[in-house]
């Protein structure tokens, strides 16, 4: 079959189970654009920044364990993607970025739109391609989602000079991948397994601390089987949320600098430490020296630069979480509460998260959102103090519920990411939890919403700050508010308004039900509902960044 | 702490800047880098001689298998291995001192490869000590250039990485 090397892209796309495409077009673009013209299965979804078609792609492969495919031109375009793919790698998020390049006879000689993609990508991709000849667009293309999906997932981009996608070739589909220099190891080492389980067995006080591996290798059944049969609480991280049931009375909820006071207690007083496809990120740990300092240390994760990188592990094994946990699950004898677990249940009670009862708190609003969605919403959210409050208070029943940047902390996430995952589960209600600051980032994507009729509901919790920044100044600078007063801003329901989406405002506590439940009535349109909270309430408890947990300010210091 | 990483890689354009910036990114110096081609033209052998604390390059060298285009990375820390450089020096060789530096030469079995009426072009192979050596003892007769290969190496014995 002879076809261009454009149409052998969306051919190998289709192959590829690939339903969206979340793009922006650009002259290079146009031999595929012309294309995607005729193309039945694929649905393009034309966004008005290329950002927001990355984030977009994020959002939809979170939400639904799928690679999510975004499409930029050449230069600008591709540039303005970076922001999404980095985003995407520092989660491990399986995303496929489709460049346009400019021809290869016209590349490296600072060409009209001409920015070196591959070179500029490379520290923020799993792997990326520039692909210099037709017939080699079948073979990159299985290729890259095979490394966008296998092993630690992530991005991968693939840059297609203009040339290459004219090119005309003789078409055969590729059925099979083989990349001899990359083969992730997925099963467990046995005798590493044998020498957990035995650890796990003679623990006096065990915690497991689960995080984002644990949802993209779908383990969380096994990992909840674990913790049942041992009687183990669990804490997450912030991507780990909902690969344990937040309302389960394990769960311990998130840890680390804005984890519960209880998570934190638990996992500075264990004497075994199982991590689960978790990184032990700075966020999580805070001052290294003084981290789980009595415990052992498990640690189970399919990317073995991860081990060891910053603690030291006692049991170190390399493989897929899921693999590994029903390897574990073998040996593993069932094991009643301790006295153990009544402490740590001692502290949950005794710290427990709360907030003051005046005012409109975003606290409040979060409790709220999850009570009129039954704690069933997808959740996706920006960057910042609501990010926070929402991970506290939205307690996640399942994987793929609680979309949000956590290692690369992009704000304007919230927003496109929501947007990708109700394309992706059109069926479900799909939360945005935003900042006032965020939404500002990324806004212009309101009209991909409209026009797609893509019911996302997002709640602004607006405090005319970037709260988190003002927190930090408030607590750590002297209360010398530099740059962080947005109080001039757009009168937000109008916005909705002017886009042709829904907006209200929401000015006391007592409007916040009856609004939230009135968002759920619209189901073809998005609503933008402005949650005026109070202007300096803080996200507590709190772990100084890089200290220990002995400087946690449960509350606001006197 | 002085590394001596080997590196089998795919021989593809792009592959020596991905190698280099995982050094790069860690603020790491690499003191030298060769790379050629191996018995196999489609896979390149790097040679990376870096300094830093062993657990960093631990890293490094895990960092490094990740890369899709790494077939293999070892770091010969503790491992037995022959090292060898190749240097090129153009030494000042008036009439007068001719005599002498040929002498040198010959102590060092290095050789000289070209001559001109002013200066003699010196190559000389073997371990960086010895080469320091010699560059050291010509420099009084003023050095006019030098090239260094940096360095490769090879496990003793009949065992490949």
């Amino acid at each position: 079959m002879k076809i261009t090397g454009a149409q052998a892209l969306l051919e190998s796309l289709r192959r590829e189970g690939v339903e969206v495409i979340f793009g922006f077009p650009g002259g290079v673009m146009l031999p595929i654009y012309d294309c995607l013209y005729d193309c039945k299965d694929i649905r393009h979804i034309l966004v008005r920044h290329e950002q927001g078609a990355a984030h977009a792609a994020d959002g939809y492969a979170r939400a639904t364990g799928k690679v999510g495919v975004c499409c930029a031109t050449s230069g600008p375009g591709a540039t303005n993607l970076v922001t999404g793919i980095a985003t995407a790698y520092m989660d491990s998020i399986p995303i496929v970025a489709i460049t346009g390049q400019v021809r290869t006879t016209a590349l490296g000689k600072d060409s009209f739109q001409e920015a070196d993609i591959t070179g500029i990508t490379m520290p923020i991709t799993k792997h990326n391609f520039l692909v210099k000849n037709s017939k080699d667009v079948p073979e990159i293309v299985a290729e890259a989602f095979h490394i966008a999906r296998t092993g630690r997932p992530g991005p991968v981009l693939i840059d297609m000079p203009m040339d290459v996608s004219l090119g005309v070739i003789d078409y055969k589909p590729v059925t099979n991948v083989d990349i001899p220099s990359y083969k992730p190891n997925t099963v467990g080492h046995p005798l590493q397994i044998k020498k957990a389980a035995k650890l796990i067995a003679s623990a006096e006080r065990p915690v497991i601390y689960a995080g984002g591996g644990v949802i993209s290798s779908g383990a969380s059944p096994e990992l909840l089987e674990l913790s049942e049969r041992t009687s183990i609480l669990v804490t997450t991280t912030l991507l780990g949320k909902g690969a344990f049931p937040e309302t389960h009375p394990n769960s311990l909820g998130m840890l680390g600098m804005h984890g519960t006071a209880y998570a934190n207690y638990a996992v500075a007083h264990c004497d075994l430490l199982i991590a689960i496809g978790a990184r032990f990120d700075d966020r999580v740990t805070g001052k290294l020296d003084a981290f789980a300092q009595k415990a052992k240390v498990i640690h189970i994760d399919i990317d073995p630069a991860e081990i060891g990188k910053t603690v030291h592990v006692d049991v170190p094994i390399v493989g897929d979480c899921k693999l590994v946990l029903q390897d574990l699950l073998k040996y593993v004898e069932p094991r009643k509460p301790t006295s153990w677990n009544e402490q740590v249940m001692k502290w949950k009670a005794e710290y427990p998260l709360h907030y003051s009862e005046n005012g409109l708190l975003p606290q409040y609003v979060i409790e709220k959102i999850w009570e009129v969605t039954n704690g069933e919403a997808v959740v996706a959210t920006g960057v910042g103090q609501h990010q926070m409050w929402a991970a506290q208070f939205y307690k996640c029943k399942y994987p793929r519920q609680f979309l949000s940047s956590g290692g690369l902390g992009t704000m304007g996430f919230g927003f496109p990411a929501g947007i990708g995952a109700k394309v992706g589960r059109p069926n479900d209600i799909v939360f945005v939890i935003d900042g006032d600051g965020s939404f500002q980032m990324t806004l212009q994507e309101l009209i991909v919403a409209v026009e797609n009729k893509i019911a996302v509901k997002v709640a602004i919790l607006n405090n005319q700050y970037l709260g988190m920044v003002r927190q930090w100044q408030e607590l750590f600078w002297n209360r010398r508010y530099a740059g962080v007063d947005i109080a001039a801003q757009p009168d937000f329901v109008k916005l909705a308004e002017a886009y042709g989406a829904v907006g209200m405002r929401i000015e006391k506590k007592e409007q916040v039900v009856d609004a939230l439940k009135k968002s759920l009535e619209y189901d073809n349109v998005p609503v933008i509902m402005d949650f005026h909270i109070e202007r300096e309430e803080n996200v507590f408890p709190m772990i100084p960044a890089g200290q220990s947990i002995e400087e946690m300010m449960v509350r606001r210091p006197k | 702490m002085q590394h001596t990483i080997t590196a089998l890689v795919e021989n593809k354009p792009g592959v020596l800047a991905r190698v280099a910036g995982l050094f790069a990114r860690r603020g790491f110096n690499i003191e030298s880098l060769a790379v050629s081609i191996t018995e196999d033209p489609s896979v390149s052998r790097m040679t990376i001689v870096v300094g830093g604390d062993d657990a960093v390059l631990e890293q490094i060298t895990k960092q490094l298998n990740k890369l899709i285009d790494v077939i293999k990375v070892v770091d010969y820390k503790g491992i037995p291995i022959v090292e060898r450089e190749l240097a090129l020096i153009k030494v000042n060789a008036d009439a007068g001192v001719r005599s002498e530096i040929m002498q040198i030469v010959d102590i060092f079995r290095a050789k000289i490869i070209d001559v001109s009426e002013k200066t003699f072009t010196v190559e000389v192979t073997g371990s960086v000590d010895k080469i320091n050596a010699i560059e050291k003892l010509l420099e009084s007769y003023g050095i006019k250039e030098v090239v260094r290969t940096g360095r490769i190496a090879m496990m003793r014995g009949a065992k490949t990485p």
